[in-house]
Order: structure tokens, then sequence, then C-alpha cells
């Protein structure tokens, strides 16, 4: 077996804009929350979010550990060749076939879209796997849309839903290759 | 529920680390390391990102569309739906709640699918809260751009095949 080269670290920058903005909308909304309605609203709802957050971390390490063997164990061919530029309608196919089946909460696909980016997935193949975890994921649609709308409407609404994760990888695709939409080499 | 999810997730997991160890225990080891590394790095982001957006749901006004997305508003209730979808702030709760809601108050189902396609796939506020913070930003606007016509492509599709 040959040695696979060691996958390329996605560059990091410890501090980023995108963040700091964040953060300064943020802060804003927070500020404003307090002033119009006060310390114990303000408080209930940090305790709500923050019980969210600590819901959501053995879903994020979880997905950052998936991300993270699948791009040591998978090799950069296999990965380009099933899911990469070339790999056609299959690729978006097995992208969706992905997105379907990974469990998980919202934040647990960011991780592992990025791995399977950086590892020579396109562009396409990506939003295909992200629109299909997001429209029909299964078990996203059995924790959270189950119980608000019953299990009629939501097997009616995925079963329509079904071709548009690959719809999407295609436009992508087509936005990509016309020059719409310039990528880089960097994940 | 959610544990049953957590419990399959760690289970995927266990698997990719077994299959890291057979091929040698470096792999384990450095998969391990590599994912909580990001994990860290990922976890100042996602904190703002939440308990951010709980604030920016609470003073944002939450538009409730029902009124206008009757079954006979067709193409115009299901563009209102889908401008509310993507101007719905919070998450899956907030999201699902006014769907849901808007269903019982008469909202029609097509434009209900609008709606929650519009939500799920570029609520405004969740893509800047937490796609990009996590994402490449390029990756994440090129999926929301492609993402416009879905909303509609399922209103569509949920006029012609008529709900059970």
């Amino acid at each position: 077996m040959s040695l696979d080269p060691i996958p390329p670290r996605r560059r990091r920058r410890a501090f980023d804009w995108s963040t700091a903005a964040i953060a300064a909308i943020a802060f804003a909304a927070a500020a404003a929350v307090y002033w119009r309605d006060g310390a114990e609203h303000f408080l209930a709802i940090l305790s709500g979010d923050l019980m969210l957050f600590g819901e959501m971390l053995p879903k994020v390490l979880a997905g950052c550990l998936i991300g993270a063997f699948v791009t040591l164990l998978l090799p950069r061919e296999l990965v380009a060749r099933w899911v990469g530029h070339e790999s056609g309608f299959t690729g978006l196919a097995v992208a969706a076939l992905f997105g379907f089946i990974l469990p998980g909460g919202p934040i647990t696909i960011y991780p592992v879209a990025c791995a399977f980016l950086a590892m020579g997935a396109d562009a396409g193949a990506v939003v295909a796997f992200i629109t299909s975890w997001t429209l029909i994921g299964y078990t996203r649609a059995l924790v959270w849309e189950l119980p608000f709308f019953g299990s009629d409407f939501v097997i009616w609404r995925i079963v329509e839903a079904l071709p548009l994760p690959i719809l999407a990888g295609l436009l992508a695709r087509i936005a990509v290759r016309a020059g719409l939409a310039r990528m880089g080499d960097r994940a | 529920m959610t544990i049953a999810i957590d419990i399959m997730l760690w289970l995927v997991v266990a698997a990719l680390g077994f299959i890291a160890v057979l091929r040698g225990r470096v792999l384990l080891n450095d998969g391990a390391r590599d994912g909580v590394v990001e994990f860290i790095h990922l976890l100042p982001r996602i904190a703002i990102g939440v308990v951010g957006s709980g604030y920016i749901a609470e003073v944002l006004p939450k538009a409730l569309v029902a009124p206008w997305l009757g079954p006979e508003s067709g193409l115009t209730g299901v563009i209102i739906a889908t401008l509310g979808g993507a101007l719905t702030p919070g998450g899956p709760v907030v999201g699902f709640s006014i769907g849901a809601a808007a269903l019982k108050s008469g909202a029609g189902a097509p434009q209900v699918i609008a709606y929650s396609t519009a939500w799920a796939l570029y609520a405004i506020h969740r893509l800047v809260m937490w796609e990009v913070p996590l994402m490449p930003a390029r990756i994440v606007w090129l999926r929301a751009a492609v993402s416009l016509p879905l909303p509609f492509i399922a209103a569509a599709a949920a006029m012609v095949l008529a709900k059970p």
C-alpha cells in the first residue's frame, strides 16, 4: 500500500474578522435585551442558550473527530475520484447520500464538510452534502421536525425534497465552472 | 431522542477509531488529536454563535406571516413565505414552531414548505452566525446562492403532488 502524503493542514488564523463581527453583533443584541427587558430576562436567555450550547458540545466533538479520522483514513485519490471535480453525477449522489445518513446536529455537519473539502471534494459535492443533510437528513427530521409537524407531513416533505440536494450540487458546479464563483485551492 | 443520536454519532466515531487502530496506532492518536484541536478551535466561535443568536432572535421582530400564507395565496404566498423563512432568526424551535403555527392557522402546505425550506437552507441569521464561522465563506455564499430557487421548487412540487 503506497503511503499517502500527509493531508494539508487547513490554515488557521487565531483571529478572524467574521467572528469578530458576529461577536460585535451578539454583544450589541445582548446589551439591547438587557436594557430593554432587564437582567432577569437577559439571564434567562443566557442560561437557555448555554444549555443548548452544552447539549451541542458532544455532537460537535464527535463531528470534529469524524472529520479528522475521515481525513486521515480516506486516501485523497479516493475522495477526489468519488466526489471531486470529475466525479460527475455519481459524486453528487454519493455526497447527497452521506448527507442523508450522517447523524448529528446542525453544527456536526460543518466540520465534516470542511474535512471533505480539504481532501478534494469539490464545491458541488460539498453543497450537495450540506443541502442533503439540511433538507432530508433523517436524524434532523426525526429530532426537530417530527414533534412539530407530525410524520405524514414530514415524510411527504422529504420525498418531495429528494432531488433538491443533487440539483443544488449541479447548480454549484455550473456556477464554479462558469467562473461565477472563484474557488481557490485553500480550504 | 437526542441521546439516541449522540449514541449513533459516537458509534460512528468508534468505528472510525477502530479502523484507524487497524491501520496503526499512530493514526488513532493523530486523528484524535486533530479532532480535539479542531474542536477547541471551534468552541469560542460556536459559543458566540449560539449565545448571540438567542439575543438577536429576541431583538428582531418575529414576523408572523400566517395571515398572508393561506392556500389561495399561490405564488405570492410562496414568495412571502420564502422571504419570511430567510429572515426568521433563531434555532429549529423558532423556525419549526412558526411553521407549525402557520399550518394550524390555515396557511397552505406549499407555503409552509417554502417557509421551512427557505429557513432551513438560508436563514440569513444562521448563515452569518453559525455557518460563516465554521466554513469557508465563499462556500457558504455559493451554497446560499444556488439554494435560492429551492424553496420555490419544493413549493411547486407540493402544489402538484397534493398532500395525502
